[in-house]
């Protein structure tokens, strides 16, 4: 396969799971806001961007319009929702002939869906928004996964997706901690809880957290969004899926490695299928985090030179 | 009764003999749309255009900034070609293209034709199309022009002419691939009842006039689609024939030469490539051989061509005979080297390199069209009779100042055929683009492009000057 060809299938799911995150994350804000009026929070969602420069340089101050306006709509925001509609529809324009019809179709309808919302230009309806861009995104992927051949492409688009996902559990996880930090008298007050649950719906995780551990506690989300091997959004999960997809394409066996981003890989995903909950809160959650995001840019790279930046011989 | 009030007029039309006597191959056709009523068709217009768009069929826009891609605009009125008709045409078309490969293989190799005198030397060594490094090419097989599309017209009395030929990389096929497909769902009982050629077999052609590059120790060749990229008009075409043929869509980018040999990038490193259908130009394909500017091109691609350790699609220099001086020759190149007389006739052109011509053209540019030689697309033409006394008046200076640059032809009254416009059937001009392909025979895909000028009136039917498309029936 072209190496051009796997770099775009992998952004294309990059930035669809992306948009979908941005819309996850700023709608748990959005739903922990209305529980609790008084608190008026935006600025730790640019932080867990990690675009904060750019956002001060463009808008100034931390308001809740500002704030979605930048990362919904912006179009010279590389990372707003818009912004990845329109880079995962040139990525799967340029390779319409390698992924399915369906494929080309949802992300062209999804990014038209996007765009027509943009040019509305409207904040009042995100509570209408935010939903539709994450169901767009499992229809994407749903279509994807119905219409594709599970062939190398298609392992390099899924790897995409994980590492995405994996990359905004981590930060979503984190624009708790920031909200927590301000007030840790409040933690197991009936406001903490409901921030808990908030986050648990934002990451679709609330019923099958309670499926596991009846009881909502900081540790035990933390625990469940981390190093659950089951679902589907935590990132313990999605190292191994990714892991698995890289694996297939590699050919090489698991717990040996041949090309470096077998190894880097390889290596996150042992750390977490050892490391504790206990462990991770001892060290601090945010100083974890933060470690596991760079790990994770790490796998990306490792994954660019070894496929998508091959030079002549 | 839909077509009760449409009025061919003075023209020649492809569907009526005279208003409300449709042709022989027409009647079911005419007879089928006249059961529909109006708002009925329009439905099926609007029904056949959302499908063409939502499968893609677009072209892209280069001045719109957004790159946004555009449907060329479809009309369901199929233009018809009878049978008898058409295989005198399939005839023509391949001793045309016959002679012309022979002729690029003569001025790039022995110049016989040059060294006779039949056609002068400084005319073919001047055209733009004309590269010097390509002087000594053998190519796979002697065979030039792969992929040709030729350019046909009728007059007002229903002759057929050669306008113009097209042998760098002519597009617009996937159109008529796409539109029956459409169209197909549009009649299904017309496809039932009429014998309509079918198309559907190009690809296949095309896959086998390319692997017939390859030399046949190859076990296991492959064959590429080069484009320029996304933003190339004609983009959709690229990819939408690498798909239908399972050949990969490369880039520039995507190629790079090693070892001696063409190589692509790949996930699992570098592999060979043995045949290239390019879409690109001539000039872009190599920047060490050609326009040291080229991006889109492989540095050192030449180089492999000449060892013949790769095929292109159609050969670099081809470009020399799209060169609308070059056209006016091709009369002299079937007698050449066929010893036949052409078949169907070029329109007559006056050369403005020649003094006595020139003087009459200038004294008729009210009458005449005249044409850039290095030209297409609609694009550097006057077309006389619609032209202001400036612009006849700057083309004039044009002339004069450059009159190896210029040839011109009688404006010609071309053919109409009836076009759903909005409420209405209006006459509309048309030309018609067979696609002719070069492997081991010649093969004529049975029907082409038809363009058709939307432009009340107007003569133009290039999709970047307002033009249309229609789907081409050969009807036995």
């Amino acid at each position: 396969m072209l190496s051009r060809v796997a770099d775009s299938i992998y952004w294309i799911n990059r930035y669809v799971e992306r948009a979908e995150n941005v819309a996850r994350f700023v709608d748990v804000n959005l739903n922990l806001l209305l529980d609790s009026p008084g608190l008026q929070q935006w600025e730790p969602l640019v932080v867990t961007t990690g675009d904060q420069a750019l956002f001060k340089q463009r808008y100034g101050e931390a308001t809740a319009e500002n704030v979605l306006r930048f990362l919904t709509f912006d179009k010279d925001y590389p990372n707003s929702i818009l912004s990845c509609l329109q880079a995962a529809r040139e990525n799967a324009r340029s390779v319409r002939e390698i992924i399915s019809s369906e494929m080309w179709e949802q992300v062209n309808a999804f990014y038209l869906m996007v765009k027509e919302a943009a040019e509305a230009g409207s904040l009042s309806d995100l509570h209408i928004f935010f939903p539709e861009v994450k169901l767009s995104s499992h229809l994407f992927a749903g279509v994807m996964d119905a219409t594709m051949a599970h062939n190398e492409g298609w392992h390099f688009g899924l790897l995409g997706r994980l590492l995405e996902r994996a990359d905004k559990t981590a930060r979503i996880l984190d624009v708790k901690y920031y909200i927590l930090l301000p007030s840790v008298s409040d933690v197991g007050s009936p406001l903490d809880d409901l921030q808990w649950i908030a986050l648990l719906k934002s990451a679709s995780a609330y019923e099958m957290y309670r499926k596991c551990q009846y009881r909502i506690t900081p540790d035990g989300v933390t625990e469940f969004l981390i190093l659950n091997r089951e679902f589907p959004r935590s990132i313990q999960f999605c190292v191994l899926q990714a892991e698995k997809s890289l694996r297939q394409i590699t050919g090489t066996p698991s717990g040996t490695w041949r090309m470096p981003s077998d190894r880097t890989i390889g290596r996150l995903r042992a750390e977490l299928d050892y490391v504790t909950i206990d462990e991770i809160v001892n060290q601090g959650l945010h100083e974890f985090l933060d470690g596991l995001q760079i790990r994770l840019n790490q796998v990306g790279e490792a994954i660019y030179k070894d496929f998508f930046s091959l030079q002549s011989a | 009764m839909l077509f009760d009030t449409y009025d061919p007029g003075d023209f020649f039309d492809e569907l009526f003999a005279a208003k409300r006597q449709p042709r022989t191959e027409a009647a079911p056709l005419v007879n089928r749309i006249n059961s529909l009523t109006l708002a009925e068709l329009q439905r099926r217009q609007q029904t056949a255009q959302n499908a063409l768009f939502k499968m893609g069929v677009t072209f892209n826009v280069y001045s719109d900034e957004q790159g946004t891609e555009r449907i060329f605009p479809f009309d369901v009125i199929p233009r018809i070609v009878p049978y008898s008709e058409w295989q005198w045409l399939e005839k023509g078309l391949k001793q045309r293209i016959y002679a012309l490969n022979c002729f690029l293989h003569d001025i790039y190799n022995d110049q016989k034709i040059l060294k006779d005198g039949v056609i002068p030397r400084e005319d073919v060594e001047s055209a733009s199309g004309f590269l010097r490094p390509c002087m000594g090419l053998q190519p796979p097989e002697g065979i030039w022009c792969h992929i040709t599309g030729t350019d046909l017209v009728r007059d007002k009395d229903g002759t057929w002419y050669v306008l113009e030929d097209n042998l760098r990389c002519p597009s617009g096929v996937s159109y008529v691939l796409e539109s029956r497909r459409v169209m197909k769902s549009t009649f299904p009982h017309l496809f039932a009842s009429m014998d309509i050629k079918p198309v559907d077999d190009y690809a296949s052609q095309l896959l086998e006039a390319l692997l017939n590059l390859v030399p046949s120790q190859l076990a296991d060749p492959r064959v590429v689609v080069l484009t320029p990229g996304l933003y190339n008009s004609a983009y959709f075409e690229h990819s939408f024939l690498a798909q239908q043929m399972g050949a990969e869509l490369v880039e520039g980018r995507d190629l790079v030469v090693a070892d001696g040999y063409l190589q692509m990038r790949t996930t699992k490193g570098l592999q060979r490539v043995d045949v290239i259908y390019r879409r690109i130009d001539d000039d872009f394909i190599d920047p060490l051989a050609f326009r040291p500017d080229s991006m889109l091109g492989v540095p050192g691609l030449m180089e492999v061509y000449q060892n013949g350790r790769v095929a292109i699609a159609n050969a670099p220099g081809t470009g020399v005979a799209d060169d609308k001086l070059i056209y006016a020759y091709v009369p002299q190149m079937i007698r050449y080297y066929l010893g036949e007389e052409q078949m169907i006739p070029n329109v007559p052109t006056y050369l403005c390199e020649h003094a006595k011509e020139q003087a009459h053209v200038i004294a008729n540019l009210d009458q005449l069209v005249v044409k850039a030689t290095n030209a297409s697309g609609g694009y550097g033409m006057l077309v006389g009779p619609h032209a202001t006394p400036e612009q006849r008046q700057d083309f004039a200076e044009k002339i004069q100042a450059n009159p190896r640059g210029y040839i011109a032809q009688p404006t010609l009254c071309l053919s109409r055929t009836p076009t759903l416009i909005g409420d209405t059937f209006e006459g509309c001009h048309v030309d018609l683009r067979p696609y002719i392909l070069y492997g081991k025979d010649i093969y004529v895909n049975p029907g082409g492009l038809t363009r058709v000028a939307l432009r009340k009136g107007s003569l133009v039917v290039n999709s970047s000057q307002g033009g249309g498309s229609k789907d081409t029936w050969v009807v036995k």
